[in-house]
């Protein structure tokens, strides 16, 4: 099992070699509230670090997701556009967003857990 | 007074707290966004059985003495001198230029007026109506009042557990009453579409009414979120997203609000340039619009014609829990307004296909 790495933006990403899988943590999807839409990016676009390529809606209101790290979108997850809310109920595991390949890991830039729970804290 | 860094509570702020709210500042108090249900379940269970949603930042004030009705009608299209006592009327503040200062409602009672305006103009709203007062009129705000709303389809059978009189009141009327022990200003409306009221107590009493109402089976806390989905389902005006000093009556479609025995006089600030808008037609229109898919298109996004060409923006956009679907409200240009036509809505530089639609999105259900 890769280890989970967080940004500061509130993304999960999981890699496995060159490929990554990218989510939005607990605490997002907590903080965003219901999700009612999906926007994933297009399969084989490159993305950048920090680049934002996917969106997500609550009634509310609207949020980027980010690329964590650098790559090609390998695969993105149909079923939360399909249902959102899978997000809301599963956030760290059958909510992913989408899988970068080619990933071209700087992976210092990124948070381990406790890292991660200790920044919450600062929020 | 509010200032920048602490924002004003409302006498139930200790109740949505131990609610489990989500606290955000809104017109200056501290707010619940959402309960822990979340805006979706909350919206939802409106539409089903009955919610209370906290309403005390907005303002409440009597206006008394001899001559009130005739006074306020110098600032308002609405006919307030017809009012009858018992009854509420919807209307609006309006500026020497047609545009629209505030929108509130105005109940009679036996021997004043009752108004209510919204939070985020309260402080003007008073300044500007007291300015054009006679001698013997007098405004008095009560900023030691709580305003708690019931809405909902059970509304009216929770109610009258506590207040019997309450399920009396046909839509759009007003009575004081004894509410759960205490001396209550109830009128049968509010701002979600649902059949309900709004209930004024003293700020004291206010954690006890609505604990009271709260421990009835059918009744759950609303957030300031599903409010807001709530009255969009029903096509009702958000102030300072909807309308403001740049909109009007006629292009806003609040042109019922003009009282038939003003449109003779047309004597109203602002009667000038509203008459000939609605002799000669608007420029743009306030419309209800559909998109077609799941993205909602917020306030603030561009609509465009077929060519192309910006022909209005949104002014409201969210998700709607009741339709499963994006829903907004916007102006667009006068021959873009009529009900079924195309247009596009640019959202995050994509062309979002959307429709003209008639409002209320969700048919209201008030009582008749």
């Amino acid at each position: 099992m890769p280890e989970t790495r967080y940004t500061k933006d509130h993304e999960w990403v999981r890699l496995d070699g060159t490929t990554a899988t990218v989510g939005i943590t607990e605490h997002a999807q907590a903080a965003l509230g219901d999700l009612v839409f999906v926007e994933l990016p297009e399969p084989s676009r490159t993305v950048a670090a920090g680049e934002a390529c996917a969106v997500v809606e609550s009634v509310k209101a609207a949020a980027d997701v980010y690329a964590p790290l650098a790559g090609r979108v390998a695969e993105v997850n149909t079923a939360i556009v399909d249902d959102p809310a899978l997000v809301n109920r599963d956030a760290m595991g059958e909510g992913w967003f989408f899988r970068l390949e080619d990933v071209r890991a700087d992976q210092a830039a990124l948070m381990d857990e406790a890292a991660y729970k200790a920044f919450l804290e600062t929020l | 007074m509010t200032n920048e860094t602490e924002p004003a509570r409302t006498p139930l702020d200790a109740m949505h707290r131990r609610l489990g709210a989500r606290m955000v500042e809104f017109a200056g108090y501290a707010m619940p966004l959402n309960y822990p249900a979340g805006i979706l379940a909350e919206h939802l269970h409106c539409r089903r059985e009955a919610s209370l949603f906290d309403v005390s930042h907005m303002g409440q004030a009597s206006l008394a003495g001899e001559g009130a009705a005739a006074a306020l009608e110098r600032l308002v299209p609405g006919d307030i001198l017809g009012l009858r006592p018992g009854r509420q009327r919807y209307t609006l503040l309006t500026d020497e230029r047609g545009g629209i200062l505030d929108d509130l409602m105005v109940a009679k009672l036996d021997r004043r007026l009752f108004l209510i305006v919204n939070a985020s103009r309260k402080e003007f709203d008073f300044a500007h109506i007291a300015a054009a007062l006679p001698a013997g009129v007098n405004l008095a705000p009560h900023r030691d009042r709580a305003l708690i709303a019931l809405q909902g389809p059970a509304a009216a059978v929770v109610l009258a557990r506590v207040a019997p009189d309450a399920a009396r009141l046909p839509f759009l009327g007003v009575a004081e009453m004894e509410c759960a022990g205490t001396a209550a200003v109830i009128t049968r409306s509010g701002y979600t579409g649902e059949d309900g009221f709004e209930i004024s107590v003293a700020a004291e009493a206010a954690e006890r009414l609505a604990t009271a109402l709260l421990d009835q089976p059918e009744v759950r806390p609303g957030g300031l979120g599903a409010r807001d989905s709530l009255r969009l389902e029903a096509g009702l005006c958000l102030y300072g997203a909807d309308i403001d000093t740049t909109t009007t009556p006629i292009e806003a479609g609040l042109g019922w609000t003009i009282g038939k025995r003003r449109r003779m006089a047309w004597d109203f600030p602002g009667g000038v340039v509203i008459r000939a808008q609605q002799d000669e037609g608007p420029e743009r229109l306030r419309v209800g619009i559909r998109p077609d898919g799941r993205a909602p298109a917020r306030a603030g996004t561009v609509l465009v014609d077929a060519a192309g060409a910006e022909i209005g923006r949104v002014t409201s956009g969210s998700f709607s829990p009741t339709l499963n679907a994006p829903l907004a409200m916007g102006y667009v240009r006068r021959k873009f307004a009529e009900d079924g036509t195309r247009l596009t809505a640019l959202v995050r530089g994509k062309a979002l296909p959307a429709v003209v639609s008639p409002m209320p999105f969700v048919p209201h259900r008030y009582v008749r």
